[in-house]
Order: structure tokens, then sequence, then C-alpha cells
């Protein structure tokens, strides 16, 4: 037994690897979905953002040869898209609900369609951080091997809940969530707060689609996100509209989504399609325990119809 | 909602919007004459005969599907978990079909009918259980069913079920040529169109002429007035889940038993969500299903011809679709209030 055979000891490490690679595309998408869904509108599209903004991202790093540009223009089209749900949202009659699910079809169509040229080639990485170099074994090494952009999202979790706990703004979204009159009492225009905190989250999951095509897994094909970006609305549900507990709940996912291949690559083959379902049924089971038919969920935004 | 005339207009007008807008994009991105691929496309749904077989082959597991949105719409329900339901009832019906394929071709089919439409049903049942029971959105969880379903059907796939003689494409036994569902009179259109629509008449007769299909209504109308007149609003909801589910679980059970003849991963190609759009499109009126059905699945068979002879990507016709579902949706805005300004219009015209 040489040092780097570690055994099973390999499949808690490769969830704590997971937990650090995977949750970050959750971490984005939950986060933005937050700060929407605070503002009193559901945006179930941001599954089709974070596609957009994988495309988007990857054609750029691609073209420029600058990863760090496709996150800022993944970050744009993920912008442009939540405008687009916000600005139908606010069409009288227009279901929300019914609109995110068009947008979600729609962007991943169109991720598809403007990405087809970029399957083959190699876009530059956005590359990583090596916070494991104290420890002599590779797959510590491997596991703590940091983007950049997880650390981004854990100070966004904190930062956004500071700001909606603390700042002006903060107030303003949270009123024009809990209740309209109230908005419309200390002057606010509630159809423009939702119009920014949709746009903002939109741009959000753009950045989670951008890690997923520029870091892990790192490449771009039609197969990258498999629902990511409907579970972390899911998970805001759980996380009960904080983005602290967004965070935690994202390192939770990615932990989940770990499993499959973390038992694989120890041998355990039996079986692989079931766990790799693990994600969804984590998320479904923490949506039945969530929530409840006699009251709405706790910490549920006034305004928000969807979870009533 | 509105008078027919104006349903249909306002859907036309949704529709020309959405191919102007793919129309651009053409031209912007992929510098091809739109009206060129517009003729194309028709040309590859409707042009022939032959193309609008391909036409109505694809329509048949669109109708199904759009069912399993449609009926639990009508109790305000938005069920999105048309390809999980599809997708398991295409196993179970491969399943029961190779358990039983020796009792003759009548038997059989009925068997896989059957256990298809008990697995879809049984399947948006529990997302319409948990909506009721629970409080959970049933959007979220038919969707996060459908990515169980798929991973389930893997799994049968690739392991318990697997025919170890599928190599390259992991698959069931194959239901046997005779069990198989033929095709209709002498064209190459499969018995499944036939029991789509007849699906689609069935429902629109519960819903117009029964007291069954008006409790629905009242619902879907008011829960609360429901509840107060007595209803037992659970047991509606949980038998239109069912009954959604069990038609696009009949939709897996047509393309085993009638297009692959052994379930595979051939069965997740996306049917039950272009079903969604067939749905909405159609305003989840039952008898409304089957044009818009026969319209989208022409737009699907096209796809081939345009990536043929234009060398767009294949997604292209999943973008116009998906064009098309935002239009039909922002449209809405349009109803009651759409003719005012027309009017308008007419009168400065005429001084």
């Amino acid at each position: 037994m040489d040092g780097s055979d570690i055994g099973f000891w390999g499949v808690p490490l490769a969830m704590l690897a997971g937990a650090i690679r995977v949750s970050t595309p959750f971490i984005f998408v939950s986060l933005g979905e937050c700060l929407t869904e605070r503002s009193g509108r559901i945006n179930l599209g941001l599954e089709g953002t974070l596609m957009m903004g994988a495309m988007s991202a990857y054609g750029t790093a691609l073209l420029s040869g600058s990863p760090w540009l496709g996150v800022l223009v993944a970050a744009g089209v993920g912008l442009m898209l939540g405008t687009l749900h916000a600005v139908l949202c606010q069409l009288p009659k227009v279901n929300d609900i019914a609109t995110g699910i068009g947008l979600m079809l729609f962007g991943t169509g169109l991720a598809f369609f403007l990405g087809k040229p970029y399957i083959q080639p190699k876009a530059p990485n956005l590359g990583a951080l090596d916070l494991g170099g104290w420890s002599s074994i590779p797959q510590v090494q491997q596991a703590l091997q940091v983007n950049p952009l997880f650390i981004f999202g854990i100070l966004l979790a904190f930062a956004l809940a500071w700001a909606l706990k603390n700042t002006r703004w903060g107030l303003i979204v949270r009123l024009a969530g809990e209740s309209v009159d109230a908005a419309l009492a200390i002057g606010a225009s509630v159809a423009r707060v939702r119009l920014l905190a949709t746009a903002v989250g939109g741009a959000f999951a753009g950045i989670g689609g951008a890690f997923l095509s520029l870091y892990y897994p790192g490449s771009w094909n039609e197969g990258l996100s498999s629902g990511q970006g409907l579970m972390a609305v899911a998970l805001v549900i759980f996380a009960r509209w904080d983005p602290i507990r967004c965070l935690w709940a994202s390192l939770l996912f990615g932990a989940a989504g770990a499993i499959s291949p973390a038992l694989q690559s120890v041998g355990v083959t039996q079986g692989y399609y079931l766990f790799s379902a693990a994600p969804y049924v984590l998320t479904l089971a923490l949506m039945i325990a969530t929530c409840s038919p006699a009251r709405s969920v706790r910490g549920a935004p006034g305004e928000l119809g969807a979870v009533k | 909602m509105g008078t027919a005339f104006e349903r249909i207009a306002v859907s036309a007008l949704a529709l020309l919007a959405s191919a102007v807008i793919f129309g651009l994009l053409l031209i912007l991105y992929a510098g091809v004459d739109p009206f060129e691929a517009y003729a194309l496309m028709y040309q590859g749904a409707f042009g022939s005969w032959f193309s609008f077989q391909n036409t109505l082959t694809r329509a048949a597991p669109l109708i199904l599907t759009a069912l399993c949105t449609a009926l639990p719409a009508r109790l305000g329900l938005i069920i999105i978990g048309n390809e999980g339901a599809l997708v398991l009832g295409g196993v179970a019906a491969a399943a029961a079909g190779v358990a039983v394929s020796g009792s003759g071709p009548l038997v059989a089919q009925l068997t896989m009918a059957a256990a298809a439409m008990i697995a879809g049903g049984a399947w948006i049942a529990l997302a319409g259980g948990l909506r009721q029971y629970r409080g959970v959105n049933e959007t979220i969880s038919s969707l996060l069913l459908t990515y169980i379903a798929i991973a389930l059907m893997n799994h049968f796939v690739e392991g318990p079920l697997r025919d170890p003689s599928s190599l390259n494409k992991p698959s069931t036994h194959p239901i046997g040529d005779a069990n198989m569902l033929g095709t209709i009179g002498g064209s190459d259109v499969h018995w499944g169109l036939a029991l789509g629509i007849a699906a689609c008449v069935i429902c629109y007769v519960v819903q117009r002429f029964t007291t069954f299909g008006f409790a629905m209504q009242v619902i879907g109308g008011n829960p609360k007035t429901a509840r107060m007149m007595g209803l037992n609003v659970g047991r509606y909801v949980l038998i239109a889940c069912f009954a959604g589910g069990a038609a696009a679980g009949l939709a897996g059970m047509v393309e085993v038993a009638a297009v692959h003849g052994k379930a595979n991963a051939s069965l997740a190609v996306g049917y039950g969500f272009t079903g969604i759009l067939v749905s909405f499109l159609a305003r989840h009126h039952p008898l409304a299903i089957i044009p818009v059905a026969i319209l989208l699945g022409g737009i699907g068979a096209s796809g081939g011809l345009l990536q043929r002879r234009l060398d767009l990507p294949d997604a292209a016709v999943v973008v116009l679709q998906g064009i098309i579902f935002v239009c039909i949706l922002a449209s809405e805005t349009l109803y009651g209030r759409s003719w005012n300004w027309l009017w308008r219009f007419r009168a400065v015209e005429g001084r």
C-alpha cells in the first residue's frame, strides 16, 4: 500500500472535494435566485441562464484567450436574460412560473444553437489556487485545489446577507418582496426593484455557468448542466431565503453530486446511475421536509406566490 | 378567457412574432435567408406525403405527453414532468412486453399499455400528491422527478433489464416483432396517433360534458369555493395527475411498441419537453392539442432538412420552439384589451 492509496477514505475526501468543486455553480445560482425571490418574484429560467452563461463564457475565452473576460461576458448575458424575464413578467396577466419554464427551454436551446462551433476546441481554463500544499497526500492536494470563483461565491453570500439586512437597498428589496403596499408607502417602485433584482440574479447565474464551462467540468457540451439551475431554485426554498444558508445548502448539494463518481473511483460500480440521482432525490426529500400544506414556508417572502 | 376568435388571433400573432425573431436570428447569426429556411421547413414537415407521415409519427407522442401538462392545468397545477413519465412508461412497457411476449399480440399490447400507464400515472400522481398533502411546488418537484426517472431508466437499461447482446447502446430485450403496434391502413403512421387523438377526445368529453369535468373547472377557478361546495380537491388532483401521467406513460409505450421495439436512451429525446410547449400553445385545451402537436411535430421533422441543406445546428428547432414558447406566454397580456388600439387605428385611417 503506497501513499497514494487511501482506500475508502477516498469517498469522504472526494465528497469534500466535490463540495468545493461542484458546489460553486449552486452557490451562484442560488444566491441569484435568493435575491430575485426576496424581491417577490420567482425565476425558474435560471437553468437556461446557466447554460447561456456557460456557452458565452466558453466562446469568449476561446476567441479572446482570456477566461476572466469570459466570466464577465457570462455575467452580462445573464443580466440580459434576467432583464428579459423581468420585463416579460411585468406585462399584465403574464405568469412568472410559466415564463420561467419558457425561458429555461429557450436559453438551453439558444445555448446549443450558438454554442455548436465551441464543442470541439479547447478554451483556456480559469485555473485554481493550491491550498493543499501542506499535505503530502496527492488526493488531499487535489481536493484542496480551489478556484477563485468559489472564494468569490462565499464572499458574495456574506456580502448579500449583509446588504439585505443593513443597507437601504436591501430594505427596499425585502419590502418589495414582503409587502407591495409597504414598498409603495415609502415611495419605492416595486416594478423597478424587481427588474433590478431579477437582472442581477440572472448575472449571478451567468457567472455560475462560466464556472461550469471554464473550470469544472471545464468544457462546453450539451450535457453540461442537468438541472443544476433548477435544483438551485429548490435549494433556496430549503435555505429559507437566507444567503448564508444558501451557501451551506450548496456545499451539501455539491457533496451529494460527488457521491456517484467517488464511489466509482473506489470500485463500487453497482448502481452508478442510482447514485447519480442522489442530488435530485436529496432536493426532493429536503423540499418535502421543508414545505407544509397548512402554512407557507417559514421565512418566505410574503409576495411570493409559488411557495404558498 | 376571451372569444375563440381572440384566442386564434392572439396565438397567430405570437407565432408570427416568433417567426420574425427566429428569422432575425438566422440572418444575424447564421447568414441564412429566413424565407429559404421557412420554405425548407414547410417542405420537410408538410411538403410531401412522406414528410407528412414523418410529422404525424412525431405528433403522436407529443399529443400524449401534452395531456400530462394539460389535464392538471385544468386544476391550476403546472406539471412539467412529462419527459419523466414518458421514459418510465417506456421502460415499464418494455419490461411488461418482454415478460408476456409469448401470449399473443393483443394481450402483450394491452399489458404493455397498462404497465406504462400505471408507471407514468403513479409518477405524476406523486408530484400532485406532494403538492396537495405536503405543499411542495409541483412544477419543481415534477421536473426533479424527470431527472430521477431518467436515472432510473439508465439503471434498468444498463442493469437488471439489459439485453446482453446490446453492446454499443444498452437496451432491454426486444418485445418481439409480432407484438409491435402496426401502422394505420396503407400509411407509415403507427396506431399511436389514433390512441393520442382518442385520448384527447375522451378528455374533452369528460371535461365538457360530465360533472367530473365541471368539478375540475370549479377547482381550477377557485379551490376555496370548491372546498365550500364539498368537493374533495385532493382526490381530483390525484386523478387528474394520474390521468395526465398515464397519457405520457402511454406515449412511452407507443415509442417502445411502435418505433424502437425496446427501451433504451432513445426514449429521452425531448418529446416530453416539447409536450409542455404543445399544451401551453393549445392553452391546455384537449382538442386544440391535436393540431398544435402536428404543427410542432412538423417543426421537429424539418430539423434534419435544415441541418443538411442550410448547415444549421440541430438545435435550431429547439431555439424556434423556445422562441414560440416565450412569445405565446408574453401574448397572454394581449387578451381582453388588445382590440381597443386596433379600433382607434381604424378610426384614424377612416378620417
